[in-house]
C-alpha cells in the first residue's frame, strides 16, 4: 500500500501510473474508491477441514490487491493437502499449514501483506484477537464448535461481517452473517434500466427547450427535422396528444396509439425512406412514457426504522432527506443523465445541461435537509450527489437471519419442488444445504447419521428421497474437497467479499448453495 | 435430485484421467488459462497441452496468478506450463507458443477434450468449426467435446459442445450480439459522447495525420496521441468525460476482468471436463449445455439447453431465409452481414451459381470486384440460394435463401 489510486484524470502528458496499469481491468468495475476500500481491508481466514476453499478464496483477494490477510490454522501439511491445494508444495510437508499457504499466496502480489497464526495447545486461538483488527472474517467448515463460538463472539462485539464456507465432494454452500442492516448506494444497475427522463412531468426549462427545437416543425428543413432529439419529439407529441385527448397516454393501449401517432409524423420523402430520430422516438415510447414508481427495494429503505447507532450514519441521514424530498415532490431526485440520441452536438449538450442543472437543483434541496439534521453538518456534498444519482437503485440487505424457521423454509421449498417439473423450474438445493450443515462440526459422517441429524429439525427428512440422496453424496465425499468445486466456490465467496468490502454491487442475502452435479446455484434466506 | 440427464453422457467409453489428453486454448486478456491449468492438474489429469500465442503484460498480473512481474514479456504458455509442472507432482504440460489456426487436424485429433478460454469470437468460431469438421461418424475417437468459458466483469458463462450432436458455438452466436458501430457521419460531424471523440481520433484523425507508421494499441505513446486528439475535439464540442483510461478502453475494446469471476468460470469448465472423463456424474452437454452466471445483483445462475439449429452454417445443412432489398449493392449487402447477430462476418466471400465476390486470392478478388457496385437484383433472383464463407473463421459456411423485401427497380 505505497500509493493510493486517485480519482483524477492523469495529467495530459502522462499515462496511467504503474498501479493503474496493473489493476486496469478491475478499476473499470469498482473504480478508485472500491480499490481504496480493498487496500484498507484486513481479511482473516480461520482455516479448518481439508483447507482448500478458504485459500482459493484468498487467492482471488490477494490478486486484486486486498491490503492485508491473515490465515489462522492448527493443521500441519500432509500428503493429502498436496493433491487438492495449489498453494502448498512438497517442500511444505510437515510444516505449519497457515505459514506455508501464506508464503505461497504472498508471492502473487507484492502489494499485499500476509500473516499467519498457527494455533494449538500452547498457543490458543484467543491470542489472535488481542491486538489485530479485522474488516471481515472467513471461516471454513467443518469447524471445532469452541473455535466457532470464539470468532462469533468477536464478530458480534466488533460488528465484523462473518462468512462461513463449506465445500465437500460436488457440493458447497456459503453464508454471510452481516452485523445489522447493510445499505448500498452504488449498486451498479444495468445501464439499460437507468434511463429516467420525466417526460410526463417536464419542468419549465425542459418544456421550453422542446418547444424551441420543434418550433414550426412542419416547415423545418430536412436536416433540422432529422436532427430533433427524440426526447423533444416525444414532448412535442405529448403536448399535442394532451390537447386533443385532454390527458396524457397512460394505458398500454393509449401508449401504442401514441406510438403510431409519433410514427405518423416521420418524413418518408427522402432517400432513406424514414428518419432515424423518429425511429428512436417510436422505440422509446413504452420505456420512457411512464410515471416513475418506487421500486420495492427503495420502499424497503424508506420503511426501515434505523436503530440509534444506525440513524447517525450518513446513509440513513441522506435516506431520510430523500424520503422528505419524495413526499414533497412525489418523485426521487433526478439522476440527470441523458442517453445518447441522434442530435446536433450543440443541441445535445444543451439538453444535457438542462438535465444536469435540474439534478443539481434537486441535490441542493436534499442537501439542505441533510444540513438541518444534527449529524448532517459534515456529510460531504459528493456523498449526497452520488446518493441522489443512484436513489432509484439503493438497496438494503438485512443481514439478519430469516424470520421463518428452517421447517417453514423446507415446507415452502419442497412444495415448489412438487410443481417444478411442470413449471420448468429447477429443483430446490435446500437438501444440499441441510446435508452439509449436518456435518458442520464433524470431519465426516455416514448418510444415516446425516439424515438423523437433519431429522432433529425436520422430522420428515428420512422420508424425503432428495434429502436422503444429498446425504449419501455428502457421506461419499468423506469430508474431502474436489478442487474444482472449491475453486468455483472460492470465486463466488471472493466476489461476495469484494461486494461487502467495497459496498458496491449487491451481496447475497444470505446463503448460496452450489450443486456441481447439475451446475446450478440457489440463493436462500435461512 | 439429479435431473433426468442421467443417461446423457453416451460418450467414448470410460477412460482413466491418466489416459486423457487435454488441450487448453487460451488467448487474450481474459485469462482463464491459468485457472484451467491449475484445476486440471489438481483434478488428476496427467497429459495437458496448452496453446497461447500471447506474451505476459503487466495488466495480466491482477488475475493471472502463474505470472510474476519478472515474467512480463515472456510467453504465457511456456511460463504457465513450467510453473504448474513444478507445483503439482506428476503432471506433464506441453506448451505451444502459437496461434490455434497454425495447428492442423492431425494435431487436434490427438486430444480427448478441448477447453477454450478465448476472448475473441473469431478464434472461438474457428476452433468450433474445426472440431465439427473433425468428427467422422465412423470413428468414435474423432468426437472431441469442446468446453468453452468466457467472462465479463462479475458475469460469465460455461458451455459444453459435443460437435455435430449438440448445439455448437456457431448455433449460439446470436447470444453474443456484436456492438453496434457508431455511424461515421456522427463521428465526423455531430459527436455527442466522449466515445465519439475517441473513435474520431482513432478512425479519422489517425488516418489524416499518420503520426506513427502503424497504430500499436499497446504503445502508450500512441494511446496518448489518440487521447490528446480526442480531448481537443471534446473541448471543441463542449463534451466532457474523455480520459486516458476511457481512450484505452474504447481503442482496445477492453472488457473488465477479475480473478474471482475467472475462478468461477474456469472451475465450472473443468468440473464438466472432470465429469466427462470420470463419468462420475452427468455432465452438461446433451440436456442442459449452457450455464450463465451473474454476480452483480446477488448470485444468479441459469443453466439451460440451447437447441441445435438445422440452419447452422457449421453443424446444420439447411439454408436460412434472408430478407434482402434487391436495390442495394453487393457491397452494401456484404457490409450488412457484419452487423447481423447470427453472421458477424467481417470479410465474407459470396457465391451464387457463380462467384459473386471473393476476398482472396488477389487475382480472383480483382476479377470479382466489379460486382461490388452492382445491385443485388442484378446478381441473384428472388428465392436463389447463396453461399457465404469467411476463411478466417475456418469452415463456416452460411447458406442463405434470398427473399426480396421489395420489387427490384431495374436501372438497366
Ligand atoms: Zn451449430
Amino acid at each position: 500500500m505505497t500509493e493510493i489510486v486517485t480519482d483524477q484524470t492523469p495529467p495530459v502528458l502522462h499515462g496511467p501510473s504503474d498501479k493503474e496499469k496493473k489493476y486496469d481491468r478491475q478499476l473499470r468495475l469498482w473504480a478508485a474508491s472500491g480499490q481504496k476500500a480493498l487496500e484498507d481491508a484486513h481479511i482473516l481466514l480461520l482455516n479448518s477441514g481439508s483447507g482448500t476453499v478458504g485459500v482459493e478464496t484468498l487467492k482471488n483477494l490477494v490478486l486484486p490487491g486486498i491490503g492485508k490477510f491473515t490465515i489462522a490454522d492448527d493443521s500441519i501439511v500432509t500428503e493429502a493437502d498436496l493433491g487438492v491445494n495449489f498453494f502448498l508444495d512438497e517442500d511444505c510437508l510437515g510444516m505449519s499449514r497457515s505459514e506455508s499457504c501464506v508464503r505461497l499466496l504472498q508471492e502473487l502480489n507484492s502489494d499485499v501483506e500476509g500473516q499467519h497464526y498457527q494455533f494449538g495447545r500452547d498457543r490458543p486461538l484467543e491470542g489472535l484477537f488481542s491486538d489485530a483488527t479485522f474488516t471481515l472474517i472467513l471461516y471454513t467448515l467443518p469447524i471445532d464448535s469452541n473455535n466457532l463460538t470464539l470468532i462469533q463472539k468477536y464478530a458480534n462485539e466488533k460488528k465484523v461481517p462473518l462468512l462461513s464456507i463449506h465445500s465437500a465432494g460436488f457440493y458447497s454452500y456459503f453464508q454471510t452473517h452481516l452485523p445489522g442492516s447493510f445499505p448500498i448506494v452504488d449498486t451498479h444497475p444495468d445501464s439499460t434500466a437507468t434511463t429516467d427522463l420525466r417526460l410526463l412531468t417536464p419542468w419549465p426549462e425542459l418544456s421550453e427547450f422542446a418547444q424551441s427545437v420543434t418550433k414550426d416543425i412542419e416547415n423545418q428543413s430536412a436536416h433540422d427535422h432529422g436532427h430533433i432529439p427524440y426526447l423533444a419529439i416525444l414532448l412535442h407529441h405529448l403536448a399535442r396528444w394532451q390537447s386533443e385527448h385532454g390527458a396524457l397516454p397512460s394505458t398500454y393501449k393509449e401508449k401504442t396509439a401514441f406510438r403510431n401517432f409519433v410514427s405518423a409524423s416521420t418524413r418518408t420523402d427522402n432517400a432513406e425512406g424514414g428518419e432515424e430520430n423518429f425511429e428512436e422516438a417510436v422505440a422509446a415510447v413504452l420505456k420512457t412514457i411512464s410515471s416513475p414508481h418506487l421500486s420495492g427495494a427503495v420502499k424497503e429503505v424508506f420503511d426501515y426504522k434505523p436503530d440509534e447507532v444506525e440513524s447517525v450514519s450518513s446513509f440513513w441521514i441522506i435516506a431520510e432527506a430523500i424520503k422528505t424530498f419524495y413526499s414533497k415532490h412525489n418523485a426521487l431526485p433526478l439522476p440527470g443523465s441523458v442517453p445518447d440520441m441522434k442530435a446536433q452536438s450543440t443541441i445535445y449538450v444543451q439538453l444535457q445541461n438542462i438535465y444536469k442543472s435540474k439534478a443539481r437543483q434537486d441535490v441542493l434541496e436534499v442537501l439542505e435537509t441533510v444540513r438541518v439534521h444534527p449529524g448532517g453538518k459534515d456529510i460531504p456534498v459528493t456523498e449526497v450527489e452520488i446518493f441522489c444519482k443512484n436513489a432509484a437503485f439503493i438497496k438494503l440487505i438485512h443481514g439478519k437471519t430469516s424470520p421463518a424457521s428452517i421447517v417453514e423454509i423446507a415446507d415452502k421449498e419442497f412444495e415448489s419442488d412438487d410443481i417444478a417439473a411442470l413449471a420448468m423450474m429447477p429443483l430446490s438445493l435446500l437438501p444440499i444445504y441441510l446435508s452439509l450443515n449436518a456435518t458442520s462440526h464433524v470431519p465426516s459422517a455416514s448418510s444415516s447419521e446425516i439424515v438423523a441429524t437433519i431429522s432433529k429439525i425436520i422430522p420428515s427428512a428420512s422420508s424425503n428421497p432428495r434429502i436422503v440422496k444429498a446425504a449419501e453424496e455428502v457421506a461419499r465425499a468423506k469430508g474431502g474437497e474436489l478442487h474444482n468445486i472449491s475453486s468455483l466456490t472460492g470465486g463466488m465467496v471472493a466476489q461476495e467479499v469484494i461486494k461487502i468490502v467495497t459496498q458496491q454491487y449487491i451481496p447475497i442475502d444470505n446463503t448460496c448453495v452450489f450443486d456441481g452435479i447439475t451446475s446450478r446455484t440457489q440463493v436462500l434466506r435461512v | 435430485m439429479l435431473k433426468q440427464n442421467q443417461e446423457s453422457c453416451s460418450l467414448p467409453p470410460r477412460m482413466d484421467r491418466k489416459e486423457y489428453r487435454l488441450l487448453i486454448e487460451h488467448r487474450g486478456a481474459g485469462g482463464l488459462g491459468c485457472e484451467i491449468l491449475k484445476n486440471l492438474a489438481l483434478s488428476g489429469f496427467k497429459d495437458i497441452h496448452v496453446i497461447d500465442m500471447d506474451t505476459i503484460d503487466v495488466s495480466n498480473l491482477n488475475r493471472q496468478f502463474l505470472f510474476r512481474a519478472s515474467d512480463v514479456g515472456n510467453s504465457k504458455a511456456e511460463i504457465a506450463a513450467r510453473f504448474v509442472e513444478k507445483r503439482v507432482k506428476g503432471v506433464s504440460i506441453t506448451p505451444h507458443n502459437c496461434k490455434i489456426q497454425d495447428k492442423d487436424d492431425v494435431f487436434y485429433m490427438q486430444f480427448s477434450i478441448v477447453i477454450c478460454g478465448l476472448d475473441s469470437i473469431e478464434a472461438r468460431r474457428w476452433i468450433n468449426s474445426a472440431l465439427v469438421n473433425l468428427f467422422d461418424p465412423e470413428d468414435e475417437d474423432s468426437l472431441k467435446p469442446l468446453i468453452d468459458g468466457g467472462t465479463e466483469g462479475f458475469k460469465g458463462q460455461a458451455r459444453v459442445v459435443f460437435p455435430t450432436l449438440t448445439s455448437c458455438l456457431e448455433c449460439q452466436l446470436d447470444m453474443h450480439a456484436p456492438r453496434t458501430a457508431v455511424p461515421l457521419c456522427t463521428l465526423a460531424t455531430i459527436p455527442r459522447q466522449p466515445e465519439h471523440c475517441i473513435e474520431w481520433a482513432h478512425i479519422i484523425a489517425w488516418e489524416n495525420d499518420k503520426p506513427f507508421p502503424a497504430l500499436d494499441n499497446d504503445d502508450p505513446e500512441h494511446i496518448t496521441w489518440l487521447f490528446q486528439k480526442a480531448l481537443a475535439r471534446a473541448k471543441e464540442f463542449n463534451i466532457s468525460g474523455v480520459t486516458y483510461s476511457l481512450t484505452q478502453g474504447v481503442v482496445k475494446n477492453i472488457i473488465p476482468a477479475i480473478a474471482s469471476t475467472n475462478a468461477i468460470i474456469a472451475a465450472s469448465c473443468c468440473n464438466e471436463a472432470f465429469k466427462i472423463a470420470t463419468q462420475s456424474n452427468p455432465c452438461l452437454g446433451f440436456e442442459e449445455n449452457y450455464m450463465m452466471y451473474s454476480g452483480n445483483d446477488s448470485i444468479y445462475t441459469y443453466t439451460f439447453k440451447h437447441e441445435k439449429k438445422d440452419d447452422c452454417p457449421v453443424c446444420g445443412n439447411l439454408a436460412r431465409e434472408l430478407a434482402v432489398d434487391p436495390n442495394i449493392t453487393l457491397e452494401e449487402f456484404i457490409a450488412s452481414l457484419a452487423e447481423r447477430a447470427e453472421a458477424q462476418l467481417k470479410k465474407p466471400s459470396i457465391t451464387a451459381e457463380k462467384t459473386l465476390y471473393m476476398q482472396a486470392p488477389p487475382q480472383l478478388e480483382k476479377l470479382s470486384r466489379p460486382n461490388l457496385v452492382k445491385k443485388m437484383g442484378e446478381l441473384v433472383g428472388n428465392g436463389d440460394e447463396i453461399g457465404v464463407t469467411d476463411p478466417s473463421l475456418g469452415a463456416v459456411d452460411f447458406k442463405y435463401k434470398m427473399k426480396f423485401s421489395r420489387d427490384f427497380a431495374s436501372t438497366a
